[in-house]
């Protein structure tokens, strides 16, 4: 006779009891990573003392700031007018050249022998900080905004190439096949299947990197690439901190003017 | 009749050793609807799509009016495409482009790129797609764009865009796969129609055995990758059916 209490729970084996995994690898990865945390503390001389001294450096060097003067306010001008035009060439120049070389890039579009060429340039032009490579533009063109513009450009391609290279990676290639199989040549497959399903995102790509653009022209200024950079280090090594602190609520005002704008502009094209 | 597309021990494998289609041999004279009939699976999307080298054949000849389209590429191969039309299940239309501009797609292949991009094509372009809208019942929707549309319209306009390329032969894959029965029997009598205004022969993949039967010239079905039946419609049995989707409970 079976008694309802003798369907007893079918056995589990011991180690599927556990709901969870527990991974040792994960433990010891956070364990080599917090030693090497407090190794690098040491050797980098990272103290307490340094740390409060610091502290104390800082509040006098911010007392210092105040009031922010705009006595010198030509030359913020002109460095700012200098810093857009860098930003607005080299997005134009790096969008321009990121379109042929992330649809060679493209995975779903183009054979191999196309693509690695393409996402090697992408690459290599993400590989290094746009101060980097301006650097080693003013040792190619001389100081100035060219070399600016120049390194811009390599890095807008680096940012823009690989984002719209992906984008058009995921498009529906139903519509691109419905094209092919009119007998359209590739170009025009282009733009009549791959450009109406990425333009969307392109423009959102180009209003972000003018963004970007526009944040990193005041930064390549700093090794003389042109813009508002070079009157930013020029006022520091002036210890002129009232103009330095013009210069940066200068920058935040125009960082965000630029966001307003590229949100304005992704309005327009609905976005 | 003459016949316009000879198709001769046409094999396709995906993977080595697993072919999907083993040997079809089929005519299609210059008239007439074809319904290809045959469970999901059977390689009638891949017959329909070799013909128009969406997919390679892996052995086989394809004779398309003295054109032998197996092997053609480049150049050739869009200049053959530029004649054959086609028709998708999912319409396939680009979304993002108004109507007119998908119809005006069917013309690619004979603008160059640069007046492509600059949307100027010829003048009698533009009429014969005004005339398309016409017939398909969608004059008001020429700058609508595809995306707005509902099922049964867009496949209307992925008829229309197929009927601008003025093809030789009319391809449809599941073309009524994706609609209800109505809008099926509507989108079925336009490809035949279609097919019989402009005088060339339509071939359509189709699950529906009734709409087969309903408007086919010629039925054939398929099973495992060969081709089990071949002929007009009244000869379909359920004999046939059994043959060609397997089982018999459904046909109850």
């Amino acid at each position: 006779m079976t008694q309802p209490g003798a369907q007893a729970l079918p056995r589990i084996p011991a180690g599927r009891r556990q709901p969870f995994h527990s991974s040792w690898q994960v433990k010891l990865l956070a364990l080599l990573v917090a030693a090497y945390a407090v190794y690098a503390l040491g050797q980098l001389d990272f103290s307490y003392d340094r740390f409060i001294r610091g502290l104390d450096n800082g509040a006098r060097f911010l007392s210092r700031m105040f009031p922010p003067s705009y006595k010198n306010w030509d030359q913020l001008l002109t460095g700012f007018i200098e810093s857009m035009e860098i930003a607005v060439l080299a997005t134009f120049f790096g969008v321009l050249l990121s379109l042929p070389i992330a649809i060679l890039g493209a995975r779903n579009l183009m054979p191999a022998w196309a693509t690695w060429p393409a996402r090697l340039i992408v690459t290599l032009c993400r590989a290094f900080n746009p101060v980097i490579v301006a650097i080693v533009f003013i040792k190619a063109v001389g100081f100035g905004a060219l070399a600016g513009v120049l390194a811009l450009v390599v890095a807008s391609i680096g940012f823009v190439g690989k984002l719209f290279m992906e984008a058009i990676e995921e498009i529906s290639m139903k519509q691109i096949e419905a094209v092919r199989a009119t007998g359209a040549p590739f170009l025009s497959v282009v733009t009549y299947g791959v450009l109406p399903q990425v333009i969307g995102r392109l423009v959102g790509f180009c209003t972000y990197q003018l963004d970007a653009n526009l944040r990193n022209s005041t930064m390549v200024g700093i090794v003389g690439a042109g813009g508002i950079g070079g009157a930013l280090f020029a006022a520091f090594q002036r210890f002129e901190y009232d103009f330095v602190l013009a210069i940066l609520i200068t920058i935040i005002a125009v960082v965000l003017l630029g966001e307003f704008a590229s949100n304005y502009v992704k309005r327009i094209f609905h976005v | 009749m003459a016949v316009v597309l000879s198709i001769k021990g046409l094999t396709k494998s995906y993977k080595p050793g697993v072919p999907v289609l083993k040997g079809i041999d089929l005519d299609f004279e210059e008239r007439g609807l074809t319904a290809i009939i045959g469970s999901s699976g059977t390689g009638k999307s891949t017959l329909i799509r070799i013909i128009n080298r969406l997919v390679d054949p892996s052995d086989g000849s394809i004779l398309f009016k003295g054109l032998e389209l197996s092997s053609i590429e480049g150049r050739h191969l869009r200049e053959a495409r530029r004649r054959i039309g086609m028709v998708f299940q999912e319409y396939n239309l680009v979304e993002r482009l108004s109507v007119m501009e998908n119809l005006l797609t069917g013309r690619l292949g004979y603008v160059s790129p640069m007046n492509a991009w600059r949307r100027k094509f010829p003048p009698e372009d533009v009429a014969h797609a005004l005339e398309l809208l016409d017939v398909i019942g969608l004059a008001d929707f020429a700058h609508q764009r595809a995306d707005s549309l509902s099922g049964g319209q867009r496949q209307r306009v992925g008829i229309a865009r197929a009927l601008m390329q003025r093809p030789e032969i009319l391809l449809a894959d599941e073309p009524t796969s994706s609609l209800d029965p109505k809008t099926s029997v509507e989108i079925m009598d336009l490809l035949k129609s279609q097919g019989v205004n402009n005088g060339i022969p339509v071939v359509v993949n189709i699950h529906d055995v009734e709409l087969a039967r309903r408007f086919a010239d010629r039925i054939v079905g398929m099973t495992g990758g060969r081709v089990v039946f071949d002929g007009p419609p009244d000869q379909l049995s359920d004999d046939h059916l059994k043959l060609i989707y397997g089982g018999e409970g459904w046909l109850q």
